[in-house]
């Protein structure tokens, strides 16, 4: 299984792909985080959906990661988009004819590239965090923040439960391209069913009917990630997206090893 | 260690209505070069497939280097194959490409540069694939396929888009793999490759196999052939109906009379078509060749 790591990193490490993830990250990880600060008086809010995090939110132990934990769900989003396209790549482009020739074993082909996306995840979580907390230390002057509490003991396990809530949401968000990507065998129809699902119907059906968000995939992830909201407690999102990766997982390994290779 | 490296028997695929492949089976011996034919449709990908675990049958057996292929796992580390031509990761390089598939298999990382040099892709490598023209991508797909200094070697196609010199060069190479031991199972649409190279045949016609053995043992048994050509094409049904009549079996094919018979029949045939008003603008008494005997079994006509 090692070295289906190492041979799917050998895929994730190509600049166009590296450096074109990274750098959408990053754009809205510091625009999200900048507004936060940069917008902190506005009468029209500052955070997700119009939502106001004031001062007293952000002078808490947990202020350094309150930008990054709003982000959590896009950095998902994004690294859905890519995985999805890795996966169904590889029956576009048919390659997986080429891999399946030198690792046959086809469970074992499939948690290698789960475990590359795994450890791709995990970077993108830190360096993530790292730009996000230095962006709320620059900008908290500006916006009178007070940063007292954000490195103490507290406010270090702070970041640390964020980084692992985000770094979970994002692995959800990852598992659920790959499947769809190994459904659907077309990058395109794996990342526009995802987003439409996600950024749209997700929305639309929640806003005509606000109690399905505490249902919905995509809602589960991002609140995860936030470390649960008013709305959907942790607990919750963590359980019901626990249960629609479990699922998604057990799918896909079904298809990905039962099903001919005829492309 | 059994002697063929290639042993399958009733291998059958079958699809919703159709079967791809029906009841196939033949057995390609260890170090020999084994060429594998049919018109485009026959199942040649699907049975090659099957063989290297991607497609699982929908009824028969097959051992690949002793090995079922049920356990691809058990043999594929010791075949290399190119199906349905090269596909690659567009946007990396061509070793790259390698070095990914070497990653995956275990292969030591050295090889790639060796292949890519004995392939004709030296100071190629580094270039990304799509950037690659038709004759480099089956280069580097001929030397993904080598990779594992495979003891079985599968190719679909390996000459297409070669120039002329490309294809010379994947012909020495065959045959200097199998000089050292390697089996070679290789499918192509040119016959004429495919006789030079080599020495065991597997014909295959939708879905079945009609010839599998030896290429010598196939010719053996076709008969000679005149061709005959007409100075008038209308002319050629007549040309066609003297030697029915005079018992000799007749195609016409490509605007030629292809006419089964000895070679000194040409000469009462001639006289024949002389008689009866007919100017001949070719007649050639020829030896049994491959692509002969291919639309003759594979009942292909133009």
């Amino acid at each position: 299984m090692i070295q289906v790591f190492f041979a799917e990193w050998r895929k994730l490490r190509r600049p166009t792909l590296l450096l074109g993830t990274f750098a959408a990250a990053l754009f809205f990880n510091g625009l999200i985080t900048a507004f936060i600060y940069l917008m902190i008086d506005s009468p029209d809010g500052n955070g997700d959906r119009g939502r106001s995090i004031g001062r007293e939110v952000l002078n808490l132990a947990s202020g350094s990661v309150n930008g990054f934990a709003s982000i959590g769900g896009l950095l998902g989003i994004i690294a859905l988009c890519v995985f999805a396209a890795q996966s169904a790549q590889e029956y576009t482009y048919g390659t997986l004819r080429n891999l399946l020739v030198r690792q046959p074993r086809r469970l074992v082909l499939l948690l290698g590239k789960y475990g590359a996306m795994k450890s791709f995840a995990l970077i993108l979580t830190v360096v993530n965090a790292a730009v996000s907390i230095a962006i709320s230390v620059y900008l908290s002057d500006r916006a009178k923040v007070s940063t007292d509490l954000w490195f103490t003991s507290e406010g270090w396990s702070a970041i640390g439960h964020t980084l692992v809530n985000v770094y979970i949401s994002i692995v959800f968000y990852a598992i659920i391209g790959i499947a769809l990507g190994i459904f659907l065998r077309s990058p395109i129809s794996a990342i526009s069913i995802a987003l439409v699902w996600i950024l749209i119907l997700e929305n639309l059906i929640g806003a005509v009917k606000p109690v399905t968000l505490d249902w919905m995939p995509g809602n589960q992830f991002a609140v995860i990630a936030q470390g649960g909201t008013p709305e959907v407690s942790y607990s919750h999102a963590l359980t019901l997206g626990s249960s629609y990766v479990l699922v998604a997982l057990l799918v896909s390994s079904y298809l990905f090893t039962k099903r001919d290779v005829a492309n | 260690m059994t002697t063929m490296a290639i042993e399958v028997e009733g291998l059958t695929k079958q699809y919703e209505n159709i079967a791809a492949v029906k009841s196939a089976s033949f057995s390609v011996p260890r170090g020999t070069i084994c060429g594998f034919v049919g018109p485009n449709g026959a199942g040649k990908t699907t049975t090659i497939r099957m063989i290297l675990g991607l497609i699982s049958p929908s009824a028969g057996t097959g051992t690949v280097l002793g090995h079922s292929i049920s356990h691809p796992e058990r043999y594929l580390a010791s075949v290399g194959a190119m199906i349905e031509g090269p596909a690659f990761y567009p946007a990396l390089t061509g070793a790259e490409n390698l070095k990914v598939l070497a990653t995956m298999g275990g292969i030591e990382i050295e090889r790639v540069d060796q292949l890519i040099d004995l392939v004709g892709l030296s100071g190629r490598g580094g270039d990304k694939y799509k950037t690659y023209s038709l004759g480099m991508k089956q280069r580097l797909g001929i030397a993904a396929a080598l990779l594992p200094n495979p003891e079985l070697l599968i190719l679909d196609e390996p000459t297409n888009g070669l120039d002329p010199e490309g294809i010379q060069e994947v012909r020495d190479l065959l045959k200097k793999l199998a000089s050292e031991g390697t089996t070679v199972f290789v499918s192509s649409h040119l016959l004429s490759e495919i006789e030079i190279i080599s020495q065991h045949i597997v014909m295959l016609r939708k879905g079945e196999v009609v010839f599998a053995g030896a290429i010598d043992e196939l010719l053996l048994n076709q008969k000679p052939t005149i061709i005959v050509r007409t100075e008038n094409e209308s002319d050629l049904a007549k040309v066609a109906a003297i030697a029915t009549a005079q018992g000799h079996h007749v195609t016409i094919r490509h605007g030629e009379a292809h006419i089964e018979g000895p070679h000194e029949w040409a000469a009462v045939l001639n006289k024949l078509a002389f008689e009866a008003g007919i100017v001949l603008s070719q007649l050639t008494p020829t030896l049994p060749n491959l692509e002969e005997t291919f639309f003759e079994m594979t009942g292909g006509q133009s």
